[in-house]
């Protein structure tokens, strides 16, 4: 199969054609797919959010603003309404003390504070052990508390939270999430 | 060769990762699972048939001295394309895969097959090489994060039947060195008989 | 202070080669020889370097503005296609024995996940300039301190009498998992 020789002109053409072409497909895959993959980012946002607070009838997404966090920047809060009754808030919070990393909640506070669910969006801890916090048997020790009372660190240092067994620090990052959550609720303008 | 040699190849003889041993980084990173090694093998057959094909259309309009980045041109096109398609369509096994699908493009399978064979070749045997590579590729994948999965967590296709967790270091790191290491070794034995 | 927790975790928690499997293939071939080994790791580390300088650069100045960030895979790749002819042709007039020990391993470098991978990750940790040159230098090194471990396994294993079957990808393999599980001893340095 005899080819095409390698002059300067031949291999600057080809190439650019080939990256044209190239581009223009590519063009035409991005436009396509642009809805879809906004749609399916929105969707996981709500997804997370009605695990968290009770029933609404409102656009959490849509009245979502933000507040200022323990940080120094700000947590998203998703405002949950019922036939215009506030019936809770869910907020994006998050801990950079994991065992891996960075762990990513959405804590869901009924209006006056009390915790209702909470779902973890995003975590690398280790398999079978930090990991275990997405789990009821942990997570579920937080609902129906209120951290005015409920003081949020696992038992080992003082506080009321049962740490998963040998993921001491996942738990911490846990509960340093969740508490971040209740102070830049507490310390926020509420709408 | 047949045609149908041609096809099959890939699947025990010259099977891409446990013959040639190419393509270990997406191997060893996303075969946690039965599902999201198929997965993955899936994405990359994709992208192997698509870049066989039109490399194969394309092997006499590119001068030889500029034959790489002709080809890495059009195989970085293909993987986005399944990036895009995969974002939209399937987000969950897009989140899990991460960072490997991007890296299909540098799966040194795809350009290996393209400078190798459809190159050189026509378009349908480069086609049926290209299947052909990426459905071993996939199997492999298949056996691998089934056998990771069920040791290292006790599930089956997601479907769990023990209480609590397996033997976890198969789902991490070392485990996947191990295990592919014996599945080589055993395809290796298999081979000689 | 935060630089030292970016080059130890890239160097030793989170280590390219034995954690996040990425570079595994020229590990898997360049690592029988421990001089080969360090003249790789160089190499390697002299491409991330540079490419992650200027395909960081490229992502803010040119495909963030122009809206066309679908199109980082193949602007990234050809950056390093092209770092890595240059490096070739460098090492030809510069060095002609490590030049020739690398071998096909040299062009190989472009196909190297490492390379291509280390490009993606400082867009995806949203790292600055320096922060992602500093990222990048790390994880080079963890490659080549990885390649270089292996190297001397590897010389030592010559002298060992190994199962037929075992011989060659499986023997290597299985030693990168004892060598990942002793790195996972790393994973509580950095919070």
């Amino acid at each position: 199969m005899a080819k095409i020789n390698s002059s300067f002109k031949n291999m600057v053409l080809s190439l650019t054609l080939i990256s044209l072409g190239a581009s223009v497909a590519l063009g035409f895959v991005h436009e396509f797919t642009k809805e879809p993959i906004e749609l399916s980012k929105q969707n996981k946002k709500i997804e997370a959010i009605k695990k968290v607070v009770p029933e609404f009838t409102n656009d959490p997404a849509d009245e979502m603003y933000k507040l200022p966090s323990e940080w120094g920047d700000s947590l998203e809060v998703y405002p949950a309404k019922r036939d215009n009754e506030l019936v809770g808030y869910g907020i994006k919070a998050y801990s950079q003390k994991g065992y891996s990393g960075r762990i990513t909640l959405v804590v869901g506070f009924k209006p006056e504070g009390t915790i209702y669910n909470i779902t973890v969006l995003e975590q690398k801890e280790t398999p079978g052990l930090g990991t275990k916090m997405v789990l009821p048997e942990f997570k579920d020790q937080f609902n129906d508390k209120n951290p005015d009372s409920f003081i949020l660190k696992v038992k080992k240092d003082g506080g009321e939270v049962d740490a998963i067994t040998a993921a001491t620090i996942s738990s911490r990052a846990f509960c340093d999430a969740v508490q971040n959550a209740y102070s830049t609720l507490k310390k926020g303008d509420l709408k | 060769m047949t045609q149908l040699q041609n096809f099959t190849k890939g699947f025990i003889r010259e099977n891409p990762i446990l013959v040639l041993v190419l393509g270990t980084c997406p191997t060893l990173a996303t075969s946690t699972s039965a599902l999201n090694g198929l997965g993955m093998g899936l994405a990359t057959t994709f992208v192997l048939i698509g870049s066989n094909v039109v490399i194969s259309l394309l092997a006499n309009l590119i001068p030889d001295k500029v034959r790489i980045p002709a080809f890495i041109v059009v195989i970085a096109s293909f993987v986005t394309v399944v990036d895009l398609v995969m974002q939209a369509y399937v987000p969950s096994l897009y989140e899990t895969l991460g960072i490997f699908i991007p890296l299909i493009v540098v799966n040194c399978i795809v350009l290996g097959r393209a400078e190798a064979f459809a190159s050189k070749n026509s378009v349908f045997s480069s086609l049926l090489d290209g299947f052909g590579m990426g459905l071993g590729f996939t199997m492999a994948l298949g056996i691998l994060g089934m056998f990771r999965e069920l040791v290292g967590s006790g599930s089956v296709f997601g479907y769990k039947f023990i209480k609590g967790d397996g033997i976890l270091v198969f789902i991490l790191a070392p485990g996947a060195f191990i295990a592919l290491g014996y599945l080589i070794a055993i395809i290796n034995r298999i081979r000689k008989t | 202070m935060e630089y030292i927790i970016i080059i130890i975790s890239a160097l030793l928690v989170n280590n390219v080669v034995l954690a996040q499997f990425l570079g595994v293939c020229p590990f898997l071939g360049v690592s029988n020889k421990v001089d080969t080994a360090l003249g790789m790791g160089g190499a390697v580390t002299f491409v991330i370097v540079i490419a992650t300088t200027v395909t960081y650069l490229i992502q803010i100045y040119v495909l963030n503005k122009l809206g066309i960030a679908f199109m980082q895979t193949i602007t990234f790749i050809l950056v390093i296609a092209a770092l890595v002819q240059m490096v070739e042709i460098i090492l030809k007039k510069v060095s002609q024995p490590l030049y020739q020990a690398l071998g096909i391993f040299l062009p190989l470098i472009t196909t190297n996940c490492a390379v291509l991978g280390v490009a993606i990750l400082v867009i995806q940790k949203n790292y600055n300039l320096l922060q992602g040159v500093v990222f990048g230098a790390a994880t080079a090194l963890g490659f080549g301190l990885a390649l270089v471990i292996m190297a001397g396994i590897r010389e030592q294993l010559e002298l060992a009498d190994i199962p037929n079957g075992m011989k060659g990808v499986p023997i290597s393999l299985v030693i990168a998992g004892i060598l990942a599980l002793a790195f996972m001893g790393f994973s509580g340095i950095v919070r």
